[in-house]
């Protein structure tokens, strides 16, 4: 029988795919959004900055800021769930990622229900696939701030998919 | 609304200078915003092409402009904004919104918004949202 694969190797392939495709996005980095892993299950985490904000008196942050966390979080969420099969079973690896960056899917609509106030302080995303298929993926995202039980934006977006290099 | 120096209501949006938004007209519930590329606003490297959430902070803030020029109003906020992305926009160039606050209620905005790079002719994506309306004088 084979042996499992040490849990420290596990986690840092999976761990390493995801830096290397976050890190590619440079808007992502724009905005300072990073993603925490818990087995496949990510959370996009928007850290507040000042230059975030768009209404200065109040403060909130941009709607703009708020669409661009949801989206990033759709596009990350659906193309983690495209390449997690292929890196599991090792036909892709975080150096041959880096070498060869996977397309990511197209967005074909984008719709933002702005639910309440951002405020001026760290943000959480996490997105669902409701269904993706061959070329066209549908995905819901929610994002909340202190309470996760408490929205303060949601989303629905269409996604085309990239078509597999290898065919 | 700064109508006497329309980069002014960019230039109090920390967000818009951020992505260094321009104002290239407004008045009257319309308003045009230009947004320039930039490499930090990509969102595949693969191809250069811009985020799309870049072009939806664009025509946010340019349909919020649009419902702020609208005679008579005070504040607003972004209740939903629906963008349909037509294509992709062509790496290096400029892309300009254009939005139009077309129906005003005691308490809601209605806009549409297009925006295109150098080809004019073909947009890059097209919006349109519901915001909230405040009039001046707060008769609400």
């Amino acid at each position: 029988m084979k042996h499992p694969e040490p849990v420290q190797r596990i986690k840092h392939r999976r761990d390493s795919a995801l830096q290397t495709l976050v890190g590619a996005i440079p808007y992502a980095q724009f905005l300072g959004i990073s993603f925490e892993r818990h087995g496949d299950e990510l959370t996009g985490v928007l850290s507040y900055d000042d230059s975030l904000i768009g209404n200065p008196i109040l403060p909130a942050l941009h709607g703009g800021v708020i669409a661009s966390f949801l989206e990033v979080t759709a596009i990350v969420e659906l193309s983690w769930a495209m390449l997690w099969d292929d890196l599991e079973t090792g036909r892709l690896t975080p150096e041959s990622m880096a070498q060869n960056l996977p397309r990511l899917p197209k967005t074909i609509d984008f719709t933002v229900d702005y639910l309440r106030t951002g405020l001026p302080r760290d943000a959480y995303a996490r997105a669902r696939v409701n269904r993706s298929g061959r070329r066209y993926a549908s995905v819901h995202v929610e994002a909340w701030q202190d309470n996760r039980a408490r929205l303060f934006a949601q989303a629905t977006g269409h996604f085309l998919m990239p078509q597999r290099r290898d065919g | 609304m700064p109508t006497q120096d329309p980069q002014a209501f960019i230039n109090a949006l920390p967000f818009a200078r951020a992505l260094a938004m321009r104002v290239e007209a407004l008045g009257n519930g319309r308003a045009e915003i230009s947004m320039p590329w930039d490499p930090r606003f990509v969102g595949d490297p693969a191809t250069g092409v811009i985020h799309g959430g870049a072009v939806s902070a664009l025509m946010d803030t340019c349909g919020g402009a649009a419902v702020l020029s609208y005679p008579g109003a005070s504040t607003t906020a972004t209740i939903d904004l629906r963008i349909d992305y037509m294509r992709a926009a062509t790496p290096g160039q400029r892309i300009t919104a254009r939005a139009e606050c077309y129906h005003v209620t005691r308490n809601v905005a209605f806009v549409r918004a297009t925006a295109h790079d150098e080809d004019a002719a073909n947009p890059v994506a097209t919006a349109s949202g519901a915001f909230t309306f405040d009039r001046q004088g707060g008769a609400a």
